[in-house]
């Protein structure tokens, strides 16, 4: 977890040479291991198995498909596999990192999801998923607070009324979010768009 | 809304729903929430709560609290069917994508798209943390408890699942 990209930005027995694309089996298994290890999120795993341990991108390479992954919408990492996967063995290597990342994963919440249907109403059962409910709603803040602090920093008083306007919409006025994106989205990219253009000028 | 097959019913909602998830998971769980619990009446309030602290917990994306809601409205049918409907979509269009923009050239507009979408996710997920919090901070121990969690996870780096399993612990004790 505290092996960030330093140790892969210079690695002097191992020139930016990446290792040759492996199996079918092989992508599928390395996935479902990394998706197995994330608690919390799989991203921090998935960058050690394919730039660390598995050699299969350069830091810059994932650096680049995770930034097409983040700005393209969806589940970002479950992007990321097909995208990686098929960038190495075609679409059937997408489809075996897809199925790797998602199905062992989806078996064990099915399992969670027959055992809450089954016991969810036991009063002990209740007490604990109430307070670790507590908790992941302190975790999520902690994300956002970490994710806003740059904006904070950089006092884009046009950025900040965005995103207010966002969580006001959704989170105070519940209005559906296709509704609310399709003006949003256009309106941050003409922000985005004009601020650039002041900088270059 | 009763007489349509339930299969079909998620498949639709979260095939949709995947397309405007900008920022992944987190920031479309109050559209996740608006649909399950306001809109059809597959959860209540406290279920949807439930899922989302147990898809917190378990391994694997966070995405797959759509596992759960699936399971909730049709068996484990409805389980593979939400999963892939809210995964699949995507997946492909990103391939797509990918290969397109793998020509040099184009590469301005994915960054400043990008850029763009920043606050919006942030708004979203902030959003999130709201909805999710009316639901689970119904006294002043469990407000505490979230707020602890918060300001620790902001100013250490220490493993979330701690800071879950604190959170469950102290449920046992009935203290939250």
């Amino acid at each position: 977890m505290s092996t960030d990209s330093a140790p892969a930005a210079q690695q002097p027995d191992h020139p930016a040479v990446c290792a040759p694309p492996p199996g079918l089996l092989a992508l599928f298994l390395a996935f479902a291991r990394m998706s197995l290890a994330g608690f919390g999120g799989v991203l921090v795993f998935a960058r050690h198995a394919i730039v660390d341990q598995h050699r299969w991108m350069t830091a810059d390479e994932f650096n680049e498909t995770f930034a097409l992954c983040h700005f393209l919408p969806g589940p970002n990492i479950v992007n990321l596999s097909m995208v990686f996967g098929s960038r190495l063995r075609g679409i059937a290597g997408g489809v075996a990192a897809f199925t790797g990342l998602l199905l062992p994963p989806t078996l064990i919440m099915t399992v969670l999801g027959i055992i809450y249907a089954r016991f969810g109403d036991v009063e002990v059962l209740r007490r604990i998923l109430a307070g670790i409910s507590c908790a992941a709603v302190g975790l999520l803040i902690a994300v956002v607070f970490r994710m806003m602090t740059p904006l904070l920093k950089r006092m884009d008083v046009v950025v900040l009324i965005l995103m207010l306007g966002v969580f006001t919409a959704i989170g105070v006025f519940r209005w559906p979010l296709q509704a609310v994106l399709l003006i949003a989205i256009p309106l941050s990219i003409a922000v985005a768009y004009a601020m650039r253009r002041k900088v270059a000028a | 809304m009763s007489s349509q097959n339930p299969i079909w019913a998620l498949i639709s909602t979260f095939g949709l729903m995947s397309l405007f998830a900008v920022g992944g998971a987190a920031a479309a769980v109050p559209e996740m929430h608006r649909i399950a619990v306001d809109v059809h009446h597959w959860m209540t309030d406290k279920q949807f709560a439930d899922a989302y602290a147990i898809a917190q917990l378990s391994p694997g994306p966070n995405v797959l609290i759509v596992t759960l809601i699936g399971y909730a409205v049709a068996g484990i049918p409805g389980a593979l069917a939400a999963t892939l409907a809210m995964c699949l979509p995507t997946a492909l269009l990103a391939y797509y994508v990918s290969r397109l923009l793998n020509r040099p050239g184009q590469s301005r507009w994915p960054a400043l798209i990008q850029a763009a979408l920043v606050p919006l996710s942030i708004g979203l997920m902030a959003a999130s943390a709201l909805i999710l919090a009316q639901s689970t901070d119904r006294s002043i121990a469990a407000l505490l408890l979230t707020a602890t969690v918060a300001v620790i996870a902001s100013v250490s780096r220490v493993n979330p699942l701690w800071l879950l399993l604190a959170g469950g612990l102290l449920g046992f004790a009935g203290i939250v």
